[in-house]
Order: structure tokens, then sequence, then C-alpha cells
């Protein structure tokens, strides 16, 4: 198996970030915004594993699984959130609904 | 009860009335207005008669009343406490028997206003202010008394504030004899530091004891007395609010400016004369002002056409004598003047009222005339109190002015120059006064209205009662010299003094009868009137005379265009910008923060990133600069 270098691993993650970050600020529908946060989280998923493989250590493997089970408990209530918000609007547009604001 | 309780509850009767009278207001008819405040009065003026004939069979009598201790400067109590010799003595006697008097009358004057009960407050607040003046045992209750003087002059002449020229009469009395009373504050607090007193016997004993007399201070403070005296009492340069002060009802510019307020200067200085004698220089500078005063104020009273103004320039000028007097160190004849001044020119202010009423509020004397056949009770009246004022023979004022200006010769302060101008002054008084009354009285009646013959007692008895004062009241004598130590007089008055002094008033009525009176065929006309209409014609004596010697035009160009003219520069007023500052501060802040505050949830995230991203530039920039710095070392 040959060695990836920790920094393409990085720039990866760095990329897969990046990507999630743009979706998250430039799509206007909430359920793609939710799916580029999952890219995004993703991304630090990689970071971490990467790290943890590079200096043998099991910490990276862990923070994974604890970002994985963040990610499911997340997307769960922020799915049920769309449902309900859907329901209620017939819209998932997330300008329209900045009457939220205190 | 004894004399201390009759003294000690004597200032409080109008106070309780005035009190009620506020309270209830107009639920109160005019009869129940009446018994409260007149009775008030009554039970004053009764109080200072007995304590004024305790005082005539035990001539040194001292009375002193310790209410409360009011508060304490340092270790210095000021106490509450009211102190009655001689010359409070005559001071209450005049201020509630007059006042009194005044009281009746205007029950009977005001009786058809309908702010009658705020009226009757007025005049009793203004009685308890002046008995607190009179009767103060320290500089400081008497200043009480002398604001509260201030303030209820300046709701009585603005008694009929709906009209604005009465409301800027008021302002401008008040503003005017603010001037004064803050050279007044002055000298007081310069008096406690320098003697750390302020109760007025221990001023006057300190003050002969100690540095005082070699230091400068004394002048100083004396001076500032005098501004004080010169503001209330209608001196030179501070004179001009008092013709103005005319535009309040009669029976308030016969208590105010006739009787009681315009005196307290005077009372202030024969007051304080433990301190002036230290100063002769002042007392000098109080005989010119008093003789300056009593000169202009007896050319303007030539010149004016409303009797009420007169009046008032015939006041001036006689405060004027008493200040004279005053300065040339004859206190007792000086506070004597007071007195029967108070008398006699209460007296022509009330029936100069019922004649204003008789004649619907008429003012201006070129419409009146002949009123010797129309009014003749009010006509021998107003005569008596004329008599009076230019010291005719037999009569009170004849009594005190003569006094005055038999200690003007030979005085240590004043001078032969100063008698001279006293003689003179008598002459334009009398000429003055006959003026009037020949304009006013004698020839054709020249208005349009009907005359009303005056028939309410309440209105004559107290005139009668004025008119018998005026004439006998100089009979009234208190020993003063217990209070006022006599300067050793070498008396080397020629002869011929008192002959002229006495003449001097019918040498005016001759001049006076030739000038003004009214013969059968001539046209009495307004003089003013024909100056409007003469326009061009250059400076006019008569005009000039009338606007008070143009003090009034001299002051608006000397003080209030520059104010106007600063204020009008400063129109953005430089403190407020400060607050305006603050102001668009907060407002240009709250904007920007509300505009991000916009609820739009994708703008929240992107910065979010920003915020993220200069952080970490932030720290690595830093933790790079401190790296490449270790380095370096």
């Amino acid at each position: 198996m040959s060695h990836i270098p920790l920094m393409h691993a990085f720039i990866l993650a760095g990329i897969l970030f990046v990507i999630g970050f743009i979706g998250v600020i430039a799509r206007r529908n909430t359920l793609f915004m939710l799916m580029s946060l999952e890219v995004m989280l993703n991304s630090v998923g990689i970071a971490f594993i990467a790290a943890g493989s590079a200096w043998q250590e099991a910490d990276g493997q862990i923070m994974f699984i604890l970002i994985l089970t963040l990610a499911a408990a997340e997307v769960a209530v922020g799915l049920a959130l769309l449902i309900r918000l859907h329901q209620q609007r017939l819209s998932l547009d997330i300008d329209e609904l900045n009457e939220m604001k205190g | 009860m004894d004399n201390i309780q009759i003294l000690a509850y004597l200032p409080f009767y109008p106070l309780i009335s005035f009190l009620l009278l506020v309270l209830l207001g107009k639920r109160l008819s005019w009869l129940m207005a009446t018994i409260l405040s007149v009775g008030a009065m009554a039970l004053s003026a009764l109080s200072s008669a007995y304590l004024l004939q305790v005082a005539m069979l035990t001539p040194d009598t001292i009375l002193t009343a310790h209410l409360w201790q009011w508060f304490k400067l340092g270790d210095v109590a000021v106490n509450f406490a009211l102190h009655l010799d001689s010359l409070s003595m005559v001071m209450i006697s005049v201020v509630s028997g007059v006042g009194f008097l005044i009281h009746a009358y205007a029950a009977a004057y005001m009786k058809d206003d309908e702010n009658y009960s705020r009226f009757m407050a007025y005049m009793n607040l203004f009685i308890v202010a002046m008995l607190l003046l009179v009767l103060a045992d320290n500089l400081v209750l008497l200043y009480l008394g002398w604001e509260g003087v201030g303030l209820c002059s300046f709701l009585l002449i603005g008694f009929w504030y709906q009209d604005p020229e009465n409301a800027v009469a008021a302002k401008k009395a008040f503003i005017v004899t603010r001037v004064g009373d803050t050279f007044l504050a002055i000298g007081l607090f310069l008096l406690f530091r320098e003697t750390g007193s302020l109760t007025i016997d221990d001023v006057t004993a300190l003050a002969h004891s100690n540095y005082l007399v070699e230091n400068d201070m004394a002048f100083w403070i004396c001076l500032l007395l005098v501004g004080g005296a010169v503001g209330k009492s209608a001196q030179l340069p501070l004179q001009t609010w008092l013709p103005d002060a005319m535009a309040g009802p009669t029976p308030v510019s016969a208590l105010i400016h006739a009787a009681t307020m315009v005196t307290a200067g005077v009372y202030l200085i024969a007051r304080m004369q433990g301190l002036f004698m230290l100063t002769p220089e002042v007392m000098t500078i109080v005989a010119w002002i008093g003789a300056l005063t009593l000169l202009l104020a007896g050319l303007a009273a030539l010149g004016q056409s409303d009797i009420k103004r007169v009046l008032a320039y015939s006041t001036m000028s006689q405060i004027g004598y008493m200040m004279l007097a005053l300065g040339a160190g004859a206190f007792s004849a000086g506070v004597m003047h007071l007195m029967t001044h108070a008398f006699f020119k209460a007296l022509l202010f009330l029936t100069a009222g019922s004649i204003i009423l008789a004649l619907h509020h008429q003012q201006n004397m070129f419409k009146m005339g002949g009123l010797l056949k129309k009014l003749p009770l009010i006509s021998v009246l107003f005569f008596i109190g004329i008599a009076a004022l230019i010291a005719f023979p037999g009569t009170s004022g004849f009594v005190s002015k003569e006094a005055i200006l038999a200690e003007l010769y030979s005085s240590a302060t004043a001078g032969p120059v100063f008698w001279w101008i006293g003689v003179i002054g008598a002459l334009i008084t009398s000429i003055y006064s006959f003026r009037m009354l020949f304009i006013t009285f004698f020839g054709e009646y020249r208005g349009n209205e009907s005359v009303h013959p005056v028939t309410d007692k309440l209105q004559l008895i107290p005139l009668i009662i004025l008119a018998l004062l005026a004439l006998v009241g100089g009979l009234i004598t208190l020993d003063l010299t217990a209070l006022f130590p006599t300067i050793s007089i070498i008396n080397n008055d020629p002869a011929w003094l008192h002959t002229i002094a006495i003449a001097t008033p019918f040498v005016g009525i001759v001049i006076a009868y030739v000038g003004y009176f009214p013969k059968t065929g001539q046209d009495i006309s307004d003089p003013s009137e024909n100056i409007s209409a003469a326009v061009g014609s250059g400076v006019n004596l008569y005009s000039f005379l009338q606007r008070g010697l143009g003090f009034d035009t001299l002051y608006t160009y000397m003080l209030v265009k520059p104010f106007v003219f600063i204020s009008k520069l400063n129109k953005n007023d430089i403190i407020d910008q400060i607050v305006h500052g603050i102001r668009w501060n907060v407002q240009t802040w709250h904007e920007v923060f509300k505009a991000s505050q916009n609820g739009q949830l994708r703008w929240y995230g992107a910065m979010i990133g920003v915020g993220v991203v200069l952080l970490l530039a932030i720290v690595l920039f830093s933790a790079n600069v401190f790296n490449a710095g270790g380095g370096a070392l």
C-alpha cells in the first residue's frame, strides 16, 4: 500500500471544506445547505483520519466517530425541522425565513 | 402673651393666610378671601401697633425671638431669629400698618378681578417676605426676605400676565433687581469670610474690632452692599425697572413701589450703618447716588403723561433723598423720611388708583382735567398727598425732608454741594407735583368717558387714614439715637439755609402755575402726541425726559444689543455640539449594528467564515512575528 503524504490528505480535506462552505453560503435551498454542511463535516473527518494514521494514533478515529455521531444527530434534527418548514411554508428558501431575526 | 411671643407670631399671620388662599384658591368667595387676607394683615398691624406702643414707653427695648436653628455653616449656626429694635420697629409699623391699609383698599379695588384670591395671596406673601427682611436677626434671613420680595414683585407686576407688556415689565423688574441681588450676595459672602459671622450685631461689632478697619475689605463689602441696595431701591444706575413696574395693578404699585419694597435698600444701609461708618468713601458714593437719582428722576417726572409714571419717578426721587441722607450720615432723618414717604406715597398711589378706576382705566393725565369738581373728596386727599410730597410746612413730608436738608450742609461725608442738590431737587419736586395737579384737577374735563364717582367705603376709609398719617405722621417719632451714633456736628450752617429750604417749594408752585396751569381757552394736549405729529424736529427735550433721560436706550445699546448679537453668533450652541456629537455617535453605531442583524442566515455564515479567516490570519501572523523575533535572539 503506497504511502499517501499527510499534506495531500490535508489539501483534499481543505478543498472539500471550502467546497462545503461555499455550498452553505451560496445555496438558497436549505436542504442543499444541510448537505453542504455534511461535506464540511466529512472533510474535517478526513483530516482527522489522515492525521491519526500518519502519527499512528487512535485519537483521530475516535474523533471521527464523534463527528459522525454529531452529524447523524444534527441531520436528524435538521431534517425534521426541514419537513416542518416545508409543511408550513411550502418553500425551503432560506432568504425567505429572515423574519426570525430578533 | 408676652412681647416676644407677639413678635414671633407677627410675620406668620400673613403666611398662614397666603397658604390658605393658595390651597383653597377660587373656592373662596370674595368675602371669605378678604376676611382671610385683610384679617391676617390686621392681626399683624395690631401686633406691631402694640409693640410700637411698648417701644415708645420704654425707648431702649430690644426684643429677640429665637424661633429655630435654620442650618449650620461650618460651626456657625444660622438661626431663624427675629430681632426687634427701634429701626425694625419703624419698618414693621410701616410695612404692616401701611400694608394693612393697602390690603383693605386692594380688596375693594380688585373686587371684580377673577383671580382675586391669587392677588391677595401674592400680596400676603409679599408682606411676609418684607417682614422677614426687616426683622431678620442675621443677614441670611434678611437675604431670604430680600429674594422673597423680589419674587413677589415679579408675580405682582406681571399679575395681568395676559398682556405681554406686563409680562415684559415683570421680567425687567426681576432681572434688573437681580443684578443688585448678585452684588449683595457677593458682599455677604465676603462679609462672612472676613468676620466669620452673619448675625447683624456680631458683624458690626467684629467689623469694628478686627482688621477690617485697616483693610480695604470694608470698602469693597460696603460697595457691594450698596450695589444690592441700589438695585432694590431703584437708584442710579439700576433704576430703569421702576417706571415700567407700574404695569401691575395700582395697589401693587402703592405697596411695592412706594411704601415697602423700594425701601429695602434704604433699610439695608441703615441696618448696616456700623459697617458703613468705617468707610466714609462709600458713604460719599451713596450720597452721590442719591443726589444724582433725585435730580434725574425729578427731571424725568416732568416729562411724563401717565399719572402713575409721574408717581413712579417721584418715588425714585424721594428714595434718592433717603440715600442722600444715609450717605450724609443722617440715618435717623433718612429712616424718618422713609416712614413719612410710605404714608404720603401710598396715599398718592391709591388716590391715583381711584381716579383711574373712576375714569375707566384712563391713566393719561392729558385725558383728565377738571377732576376737582367731579371727584372732590379724592381731589382733596390727593392734594394732601401732594402737600406732603413737596414738604409743605406742617405736613409729615416737611418734618422729614427738612430734617434731611438740615443735616446735609455740614455733614462730613456730604456738604454744601449736596445741600444745593437737595434744594434744587425740592424745587423740581414741587414743579412736577403741581404740573400733575394742575393738569389733572383743573381746567376742563378732556376725557371721553363719563366719570364714576367713588363711593365704596372700603376704598375711601384707608385713603382717609393715610391722608391723616400723611398730615400728622411726622409726629410719630421713635428715638433712633441709641441705634445711630450721631456724628459730632459742628453746626456752622448759615442762617439763610432754612429760609431757602422752606421757601423752595413755593417757588416751584409759582413756576408750575406759570408753565402748566390750564387757562381758559387754552388747548391742553399730550405733548408726546404732538411730538409724533412733528417728526424731524430734532432732539426733543420732552420726549427725552419722557423716556427717563434715555437710560433705557443706553442700556439697550450697551447691554441688550451686544447680548443679542453674541447669542445670535452662538445660535448653534457650542456646548450643545458635544451632546449632539454623542447622539450622532450612538445613532450611527446603531445603524451599523442594525444592518448586521438582517436575519439572512447565509450572510451570517459568510461572516463567520470571514471572521475565522481573519482570526487565523492574526494568530498565524503574530505567531510568525513572535517566531521571527525569537529567532533573531
